[in-house]
């Protein structure tokens, strides 16, 4: 009897994760008067992002069943908490839209897109919802090119992005003053930046640049670290439908210099909770020069709600755009690079209600939301009419929307692309830990060509 | 007799049952996984293909694949069988005699370590092993970043406090069952204190000593709390294989790959086992 | 003589250090969570209750660890029961293969508790519609604990004469009556030694209650301390090391209601 149970119950359950049909008519449930839609995200109220999590529990629900109640619409919307990891967060989400199952709206990393639209786990807006319906909303306009950029994938829009950032070089002004370098300080190629690092060395328990490094931080060295250096070398990580190798070297004999020259603290490097160190060193006044994006302005250094408060924030704090290695030498021609990213809403394939999801998400992204998410904090968002009256007040946030958006580049939302992030966070580690350009680069290489294959890497 | 098995197999079945449907099922169907190119996401996610041994060459061939069998290895050995063995052991026979009292405090503190939560005690590590302010920095007066330096020193080190508990327990009871009057007939010939154990108790406890080791070297191997501390790095250099797994499977999504490696963990554990059988057998 | 106080004070010495060993590490939980400005490291607190309150306004703290009581008893439970009743049959009665069968499953444990095993679980708890409850959650628990359980309560149970269960059912006594009166009794200690272990076991268990329960009023305090993080993803100091010390104390309680009424203690158990 017992062998029967154990055996047969096997074969059953798996037959039934075989063969799942999937309603594709966009028109499903379009009229339905009881309609209950569930929005995912890596938000929780006494957690992680907890301004989005109360302004999605406070006014984007309360007001949004209100208005649908206007219509005669009885509608309900859940909120499915989460305030993990970034990589437990995707492997849950991706599991429920492996499984056919999931909220109708989840909030991604725009980095994400591309793996997912590439497992056929999330399809284009117009396949979803219709082509004419997402081109009817009049929000679109109001969102930058460069920013829907982060919700397309080969071409299609699959989300709507929910805002933006870009990095820029901190500096602290007070160890500037005392090193005899200048309170407006705009270096223009890395030796600029270096030789500013030489004079800060000088300065007792001072680590004077801190480019973040090693795979104990993850996403952060990449998107911290290399890929903005990598775009000052003038070729990106991925061009032309190949993944590039040529200024891997170059970007790795900065870090070489940065951290075999004692101008870094390569230990901080490799700690697990490494970056949020170097914030707390930061605002002790123990780092020169830190690479980071606004978010680090708005809410590490933030003297009032930030992580590692610094009091003097707005008098001690300098920011200067990041150089290309030389002049006019970074991507694109241009003096000044930068790297950004961001998150995404979309909207899931299996979701019962695809009309009213869309509606939502118009919701979601319209003026008078977008402007309640702020919740009175100045934040670079998706729509330029919200950025033009939040941002007024804050030098900094303007700095980044007016000069850094512009010449801004964002990740390949490919499938591969954590392999390759994974294999530059290898080769920063490997030269923090002694080896070579020649022979890190080297590795990258070979480690590229095993990750995504021969003919994807130039 | 047949009365007797009915009810046996009555007793065992709910057990199987669950054991069946929520762990046999599971790992088989993760050792499945294991010959596909199965991906959480990107394209292989939609149709995995059978890939056979694919992903077994590859995982022989891969350093970080050797490396992590290498620090697993230097993992159980180091801080289960010589580790928590040995201290387990010391503390049982220290503490046979001394006052309740003090025995109790010893025991709870020891006990405690193996009790508190996984997370909490990760946190209490870092506050052990911490750069600035650190609680062994401020003893010995650097400021040495422990987990950084020297990861696998200090992972065994945690280990060692973690776990040495059980043996501690297990030893305990099985001294008790060494027979006085051979240990006072020791100590009439005048048998040193390392004389009596390896002459007089150790036979006595040999069973127990395997035992002990054959679990402890399975939890160790499995456990996944080094995660916690190091994160495997820095630079690879404190990634067993659990912690490998983890990374490939939740931070790369190559299930098919991580799941390969599971099963080659398993076979490690097997090697284990094999060999603890052995020796069983090897006494009897 | 001289050899006599040497080695006594060697003894202490010995004694001293390995208690500092396991004690001093706990020192933070005596005192961060008192800190105005806690960090990962020990030193004199500066003292004050904000963080306690700011922890017990945190809107999840307490629900989490009533949902750990609730997912932790209801795998500790499953296990014991069924791990129980499966050693002591499996101890009087020879079924062929039983070793070889009970080390086949503890080493397919380890591959289960591993991550690479998630899919499969995923998929296995959806088809059963058990995603997103507790009670199906602990069943995963404890199916994944019930072989090392069955492992150790087997060697409790061969330990148990078996005379008296013998003299119990001359008297006529029924299998269950003698398990229930004779076998259960005398072997008490190990369960209560099994009944810890599986407790402490699920209470630190944070993956799979983080893939399987989707509610965040219904994931545990393992899940909700890893996301116990600042608007930005840093840890948040403030709350974490109340949390901890909370969190910790329903083990110790357990640990030492048992230890203090069975002895916490594998009684001639554990051999091979």
């Amino acid at each position: 009897m017992r062998r029967t149970v154990t055996f047969v119950l096997p074969v059953v359950l798996l037959a039934g994760c075989l063969g799942q049909t999937q309603d594709t008519n966009q028109q499903r449930n379009a009229d339905a008067k009881d309609v209950t839609l569930t929005i995912v995200a890596n938000a929780v109220v006494g957690g992680k992002n907890q301004r989005g999590a109360n302004w999605l529990n406070t006014w984007v629900i309360p007001k949004f069943t209100e208005a649908q109640k206007a219509k005669g619409v009885n509608m309900t919307v859940k909120f499915e908490q989460n305030g993990a990891g970034d990589e437990d967060y995707k492997t849950k989400i991706a599991l429920d839209f492996k499984t056919g199952g999931g909220g109708d709206i989840v909030e991604i990393d725009g980095i994400w897109l591309g793996e997912l639209a590439q497992a056929g786990q999330i399809k284009p807006l117009d396949d979803v919802v219709g082509k004419q319906a997402v081109d009817a909303w009049d929000g679109w306009q109001q969102i930058p090119d460069a920013v829907q950029g982060l919700g397309e994938f080969e071409g299609k829009r699959y989300g709507v992005p929910q805002g933006t950032d870009g990095r820029v070089l901190y500096f602290n002004k007070k160890l500037f003053a005392q090193a005899g370098l200048p309170a407006d300080w705009q270096p223009r190629s890395w030796d600029d930046v270096l030789a500013a690092g030489e004079k800060l060395k000088t300065l007792p328990g001072v680590s004077p640049i801190q480019l973040n490094a090693g795979t104990a931080m993850g996403e952060a060295t990449t998107m911290q670290g290399v890929l903005p250096a990598l775009v000052g070398t003038g070729t990106p990580v991925y061009e032309n439908g190949k993944w590039q190798t040529g200024g891997v070297k170059d970007v790795l004999g900065l870090y070489q210099r940065i951290y075999r020259d004692g101008l870094g603290d390569p230990v901080l490097q490799q700690e697990a909770k490494g970056r949020d160190r170097s914030f707390q060193l930061f605002a002790e006044n123990k780092i020169g020069i830190l690479l980071e994006g606004d978010y680090f302005w708005r809410s590490v250094v933030n003297p009032k709600t930030g992580v590692a408060k610094m009091a003097d924030r707005d008098t001690a704090v300098g920011w200067a755009k990041i150089p290309a290695r030389k002049p006019g030498g970074g991507v694109g021609r241009q003096d000044f690079v930068s790297m950004s990213g961001g998150g995404v809403r979309v909207i899931n394939p299996n979701t019962k209600y695809p009309k009213q999801a869309w509606e939502f998400m118009q919701f979601l992204n319209s003026a008078a939301a977008v402007k309640e998410s702020l919740a009175g904090i100045a934040q670079i968002t998706q729509r330029k009419d919200v950025n033009a009256e939040v941002l007024k007040g804050d030098p900094m946030l303007t700095f980044v929307s007016e000069q850094v958006l512009p010449i801004t580049r964002y990740r390949p939302g490919l499938a591969d692309y954590p392999k390759v992030s994974a294999a530059l966070q290898q080769a920063t580690a490997d030269i923090v830990a002694g080896r070579s350009p020649d022979d890190a680069a080297k590795a990258y290489r070979d480690a590229l060509v095993k990750a995504v294959g021969e003919g994807n890497v130039a | 007799m047949p009365e007797r098995r009915t009810w046996a197999v009555a007793f065992v079945a709910p057990a199987l049952v669950l054991i069946g449907v929520f762990l046999v099922f599971p790992a088989l169907w993760t050792l499945y996984i294991g010959i596909t190119d199965y991906q959480l996401t990107g394209p292989t996610a939609i149709n995995p293909r059978v890939v056979g041994v694919t992903n077994f060459v590859s995982a022989l061939d891969d350093a970080l694949f050797t490396n992590s069998v290498w620090l697993t290895a230097v993992f159980v050995l180091g801080s289960a069988v010589i580790g928590q063995n040995v201290l387990g052991f010391t503390l049982a026979w220290l503490l046979r005699r001394v006052r309740p009292w003090l025995r109790r405090t010893v025991e709870g503190f020891v006990l405690l370590a193996w009790i508190l939560p996984g997370p909490v005690v990760a946190y209490l590590w870092f506050a052990v092993l911490s750069r600035d302010g650190g609680t062994l920095g401020t003893l010995v007066g650097s400021n040495t970043a422990w987990l950084v330096e020297y990861p696998m020193a200090s992972l065994v080190v945690f280990n060692i406090w973690r776990g040495t508990a059980f043996s501690m327990l297990l030893y305990t009871s099985a001294l008790a069952a060494v027979p006085p009057s051979h240990l006072e007939t020791a100590r009439l010939v005048g048998a040193s204190g390392w004389q009596t154990v390896r002459d007089v108790v150790f036979p006595h406890i040999r069973g127990h000593v395997l035992t002990n080791t054959l679990l402890i070297s399975l939890w160790t191997a499995n456990d996944f709390t080094p995660f916690l501390l190091t994160a495997g790095g820095p630079n690879h250099e404190s990634e067993v294989l659990p912690v490998l797994i983890y990374r490939r499977a939740l931070e790369s999504g190559q299930l098919g790959y991580a799941s390969a490696i599971s099963l080659l963990l398993l076979i490690g554990n097997l090697v284990i086992a094999l060999v603890y059988l052995r020796l069983l057998r090897r006494r009897a | 003589m001289t050899g006599f106080v040497l080695r006594r004070i060697g003894f202490y010495v010995v004694i001293t250090v390995v208690l500092a060993f396991f004690a001093v590490p706990m020192l933070w939980l005596a005192s961060a969570p008192f800190d105005a400005r806690p960090g990962l490291g020990i030193r004199w607190p500066d003292w004050t209750l904000s963080n306690v309150r700011t922890t017990f306004e945190h809107p999840f703290a307490l629900t989490s660890l009533v949902n750990s009581l609730i997912l932790c008893a209801a795998a500790t439970v499953v296990t014991t029961v069924l791990a129980a009743l499966a050693a002591y049959s499996l101890s009087r009665v020879r079924i062929p293969g039983r070793d070889v069968l009970l080390y086949l499953l503890l080493l397919l444990s380890s591959v289960v508790t591993g991550t690479a095993a998630m899919v499969p679980i995923f998929v296995l708890m959806l088809q059963l519609g058990l995603i997103n409850s507790q009670l199906g959650t602990a069943l995963v628990i404890g199916g994944g604990m019930l072989p090392a359980a069955i492992f150790i309560l087997k060697d409790f149970m061969d330990s148990v004469p078996r005379s008296y269960e013998e003299s119990a059912r001359v008297f006529g006594a029924r299998p269950r009556q003698v398990l229930g009166h004779v076998v259960l009794p005398v072997a008490r200690p190990g369960i209560a030694t099994i009944v810890v272990w599986a407790f402490v076991n699920a209470w630190g268990n944070f993956l799979l209650p983080f893939l399987l329960l989707r509610d965040v009023g219904k994931q545990p305090a393992a899940v909700l301390l890893r996301t116990l993080n600042d608007e930005g993803g840093s840890a948040n100091l403030h709350v974490i090391p109340v949390f901890s010390l909370l969190y910790s104390i329903p083990v110790v309680l357990l640990y030492l209601m048992v230890s203090k009424r069975y002895g916490f203690r594998f009684h001639g158990g554990i051999k091979s």
